[in-house]
């Protein structure tokens, strides 16, 4: 009951005019950072935290800068899904998986309702996670602090496991694609050794590493794009889409088919997001292959199925909303935005902790209450923006065409501020083309280089800790299980092919 | 002294302040955004500052061209050394540096940076280390530390930022002060360290004040000595290694540079800059709430605590076998 | 395409033993160490720096030899296609668009990004989409106008300026 009523309070003080006036600017904002391929909520965040000093010093409090920059961090999660969607080119890594059957959805001409799915599944996602955050945030603090180095490489086996299914029929293709995402991953420094690693030709841009919208903006902006004009020479635009007011409705009325999806996403989603180090990402793909695997027509997922949209549009917002759980309450940040987010809250003089909850109510609850403001205007802005992205489809290709390509450009410099990047981009985006036409999958490569950095270095942590010992990750109590269930499911497939291989073999 | 004098006195004294004024700045002032490049990944600790200090700066409003923040977090800092050198326009690059200012020129000496070579801006802070142990652990004291975990060898395990970096260097003069034989797992960040602590996933660690404060304040975790010369104003009970007779401390430089080859003028226009920046309330109040050290420091007494640092982390690093 | 399945079969084995090599190397400050001493697991810590990158290559190695056993038994669909890898207007679109892309990329290191972005829309827009000199323009000027205004002066992200940046200098003076 207490926690009800601090939440209306809560509620009651961001709806205050100036807090209402921030969050709607700042989830406009972030709307439109989200939907630029390359920028993505922490470009966002990190971009306008000076200007929340302007904000304070007319405020006073901590309150409304924190709450203008959480708005900007969920009009960005809704803007993520749409360059996935109608671009194609994922701008965030939180939005990869929404492109598996967002961007067929909108060849197919239902970019439409790709997009309302997105809109509302986030919706629905980022509601359901508030609901067990106000609820539960002290205990699930405490989850997330019981989850060590050999618990977070178990969680991210399983969400290798969900990989297996992405791939294309040929097998050695997929592993290969895996791998060299996995490899390049391991580019640049080493923390665990602390030395530099693959560091080809004494090149400085590798020392940070190959970061993923390289390789995401390469492969789907540039290595799509010129698949596209290769494969589609005599349509004029990109897809035929109807954008009318009805059609929207009509949209709206389509979503009760991704009930499902939704519902795994959102709770999926949060689960993930809550524990450290993990984040958004592994969120959205844990929740793609798990809508993906329980699925009675497995075979329509990757093809425009509306729940393969809906299940990771869901759980990265109520990833989003998760993650700033371990933020606020053990003062680690869970993804990139988190943390500037974290140093934001620093630097406003608050102390994120486990007494944050009770030192700090009268910041903790406005802002929780303004997650569910800022949700609620974010799906209305997102919706009615819908027909002006939708009109940038019927665009002719020969323009949209050249105005990805800069996008591309000028959103890989943005994100990371070094022309040996953009450079690098362009390179992987001619051999993404190249492979992409000899049937090599390319999506296993592009989330690989988002989990690797988080397995690799979790893995060796373990085994320092157990002297070298393997078994760690089946002897804790909540590592054992995981991995268990992972293993499973990453040979059950491949034990399944070699028997179908078998059997059609005897036959022929 | 009559009424006219005095004025007449502070004429001057105007007429010379702003003469003076208008010298320097016009001798050197940016004409374009100036490239603030910062030593490590968002979210860090010099990323929190570099964007405190970006802040402060534009809300003083103290610059005609704002700064603007690029994080080069690769190779240990190397990146970000390497961009400032090659820096196109040395006049409109600074830097914000921590001891991987001192150690990745040794530990990589394939980059031939020399970082003397940097303009000396202004050492805005020097940062503290504590070692921290979990409540549950029992353990109040230092003496009571070194008991358990010599017992425990080396399956006592100390968390810490980085491989050869400030925590590790603090863990193996621990381990050769005192006889012990701690294990060292290296992480990403500070914030990931204190957590592991207070979740019961290692035993200890060497974490800023700013990193640990949270479960400070919650009591999961429990200070045991500082390695600073006098106590934590923050932490008045907990002694100094010093205290406790070992002759040790060891700080965290948060400094901001220049590239080198920074021209006279814009060195002394950047040093007035970060001059007001550290006497400003805002800065003056986060120094005061991350239990930060150290006075301002520039110019020539800037250059020769780098020396200072340079030998002492060529000492440190060689005793630990980190280099040659 | 069979002979392209080959060939990069072939590209991507000789890349991944390259990586495998590269994977072994010894850290800066310590020549001493031998090559592949790091690629084992270390007894009491688990995978040295090498490990992940050198097996990981390894097992794409692999795959190459697979892909080429499967491209021996045309079991794989490239393999045993008879189409080519790219047709001739197929060449022509890399050529004309690929080109164009690398050019825009060039160009950008010495006119920055204000230079190439009008130079590539207009190449792209008016010579391979024949579009009206009057559209093409109105692009090719809208498209830097917004992406100055929105990245260096909204976002304070400063787009290199290249050889044009003394131009941008009063531009700075009135916005900033």
């Amino acid at each position: 009951m207490d926690v009800l009523i601090s939440l209306l309070d809560g509620i009651m003080v961001a709806l205050e005019p100036i807090n209402l006036g921030l969050a709607i600017l700042g989830v406009v904002v972030g709307l439109f950072v989200g939907a630029m391929p390359g920028l993505g909520s922490v470009n966002g965040v990190a971009i306008l935290l000076p200007f929340t000093f302007v904000i304070q010093s007319f405020t006073g409090g901590a309150t409304s800068p924190m709450i203008f920059l959480a708005a900007i961090y969920y009009g960005a999660m809704y803007g993520g899904a749409i360059s996935s969607i109608t671009l194609g080119i994922p701008g965030a890594s939180t939005a990869v998986s929404t492109t598996f059957d967002g961007r067929p959805m909108a060849l197919a001409g239902k970019a439409h309702i790709a997009l309302v799915a997105a809109a509302l599944a986030s919706f629905i996602g980022g509601t359901i996670s508030n609901i067990m955050f106000t609820g539960f945030a002290p205990l699930l603090a405490s989850v997330a602090l019981s989850f060590g180095d050999p618990e977070v490489f178990a969680l991210m086996l399983m969400a290798f496991a969900t990989f297996i299914g992405l791939g294309g029929d040929d097998i050695p293709k997929t592993i290969f694609s895996i791998c060299i995402g996995l490899v390049l991953a391991t580019v640049g420094f080493d923390i665990v050794s602390g030395e530099p690693r693959l560091i080809f030709f004494d090149i400085t841009g590798f020392t940070h590493g190959i970061r993923f919208l390289v390789l995401a903006i390469g492969v789907y902006g540039i290595g799509e794009m010129l698949w596209t004009i290769n494969t589609n020479r005599h349509g004029s635009s990109m897809t035929q889409v109807d954008v009318s007011a009805r059609s929207i409705i009509e949209a709206i009325k389509e979503f009760r088919h991704a009930k499902r999806g939704t519902l795994i996403g959102s709770f999926l989603g949060f689960f993930v997001g809550i524990l450290p180090a993990a984040g958004a990402t592994p969120g959205a793909l844990m929740a793609y292959g798990v809508a993906k695997l329980t699925s009675k027509d497995q075979a329509s997922f990757g093809k425009g199925n509306i729940n393969g949209i809906a299940a990771p549009e869901a759980a990265n917002n109520s990833a989003s909303t998760g993650a700033m759980l371990p933020m606020m309450t053990l003062g680690i940040p869970g993804s990139p935005t988190t943390a500037v987010l974290l140093a934001g809250m620093v630097i406003w003089g608050l102390q994120p902790g486990p007494l944050l909850f009770t030192n700090q109510p009268d910041f903790v609850w406005p802002l929780i209450g303004s997650f569910y403001i800022s949700n609620v205007i974010a799906v209305l802005v997102n919706l009615a923006f819908i027909p002006v992205f939708l009109w940038m489809l019927r665009m002719p290709f020969t323009i949209l065409a050249p105005m990805i390509f800069v996008l591309s450009l000028v959103g890989t410099f943005a994100a990371y501020l070094d022309m040996f990047d953009v450079s690098l981009m362009v390179l992987v985006g001619f051999a993404a083309f190249f492979l992409r036409i000899l049937d090599y999958p390319v999506a296993p490569a592009v989330l690989a280089i988002v989990l690797g950095p988080i397995a690799e270095p979790k893995l060796r942590q373990s085994l320092l800790f157990s002297d070298g010992d393997f078994t760690i990750f089946l002897t804790r109590p909540i590592a054992g299980p995981i991995t268990v269930v992972a293993l499973i499911l990453i040979f059950l497939p491949l034990i399944k092919f070699i028997k179908n291989k078998m059997t059609t073999k005897k036959e022929t | 002294m009559t009424f006219a004098k005095q004025i007449f006195i502070g004429l001057v004294g105007v007429t010379m302040m702003t003469g003076m004024l208008s010298s320097t700045v016009a001798a050197f002032e940016p004409n374009k955004p100036v490239e603030f490049i910062i030593m490590a990944g968002k979210g860090g600790g010099a990323d929190k500052m570099a964007r405190l200090l970006q802040a402060i700066v534009e809300k003083e409003k103290l610059s005609s061209r704002p700064l603007f923040p690029t994080n080069k977090s690769g190779g240990s800092g190397a990146e970000a050394l390497i961009a400032a050198k090659n820096a196109n326009d040395p006049d409109h690059t600074i830097m914000v540096t921590l001891n991987s200012f001192f150690t990745t020129p040794l530990r990589q000496p394939g980059l031939r940076i020399d970082n003397t070579e940097f303009a000396p801006i202004g050492r805005m802070a020097e940062d503290s280390f504590l070692l921290w142990v979990n409540k549950d652990s029992g353990i109040t004291t230092f003496e009571q530390y070194l008991q358990v975990a010599k017992a425990d060898g080396s399956k006592w395990v100390m968390g810490g930022t980085g491989r050869a970096g400030e925590d590790n260097i603090i863990t193996n003069y621990l381990n050769n002060e005192f006889g012990l034989t701690m294990k060292y797992i290296p992480y990403q960040g500070g914030g990931e360290v204190a957590k592991q602590v207070a979740g019961n996933q290692l035993n200890s660690s060497v974490n800023n004040p700013s990193e640990a404060l949270g479960f400070y304040e919650s009591g999961d975790l429990v200070p045991l000595v500082a390695f600073t010369d006098e106590r934590l104003p923050l932490f008045p009970d907990v002694p100094t290694l010093k205290e406790l007779g070992s002759d040790f401390s060891y700080f965290m430089q948060r400094a901001v540079v220049g590239a080198p080859g920074m021209s006279e003028d814009a060195l002394a226009y950047y040093t007035d800059l970060f001059t007001k920046v550290y006497a400003s309330a805002d800065w003056q109040d986060y120094k005061t709430k991350q239990s930060l050290m150290g006075e301002f420091m520039s110019g020539d007494q800037l250059r020769a605590y780098w020396d200072q640092q340079n030998s002492r982390h060529t000492v440190i690093l060689k005793a630990s076998g980190d280099i040659k | 395409m069979r002979k392209a399945e080959i060939v990069t079969a072939i590209i991507l084995g000789i890349l991944s033993l390259c990586i495998m090599w590269k994977s072994g190397e010894a850290p800066a400050w310590d020549p001493t160490v031998a090559r592949f001493d790091n690629i084992g697991l270390i007894d009491g810590e688990g995978p040295g720096s090498g490990f992940w990158p050198f097996w990981l290559s390894f097992i794409m190695f692999i795959c190459c030899i697979w892909i080429g056993i499967n491209w021996y038994r045309r079991t794989s669909p490239p393999s045993q296609s008879d189409a080519p890898f790219l047709d001739s207007s197929g060449k022509h679109m890399l050529l004309f668009v690929g080109g164009g892309l690398i050019g825009f990329l060039l160009v950008i290191y010495v006119l920055g990004f204000y230079g190439a972005i009008p130079l590539f829309l207009i190449y792209y827009m008016r010579f391979l989409g024949n579009h009206t000199w009057k559209l093409t323009g109105m692009i090719s000027v809208g498209m830097p106008v917004f992406c100055f205004f929105f990245f260096d002066i909204a976002m304070r992200i400063v787009l290199p300026k290249g050889y044009l940046e003394p131009l941008f200098i009063p531009l700075y003076e009135i916005f900033l």
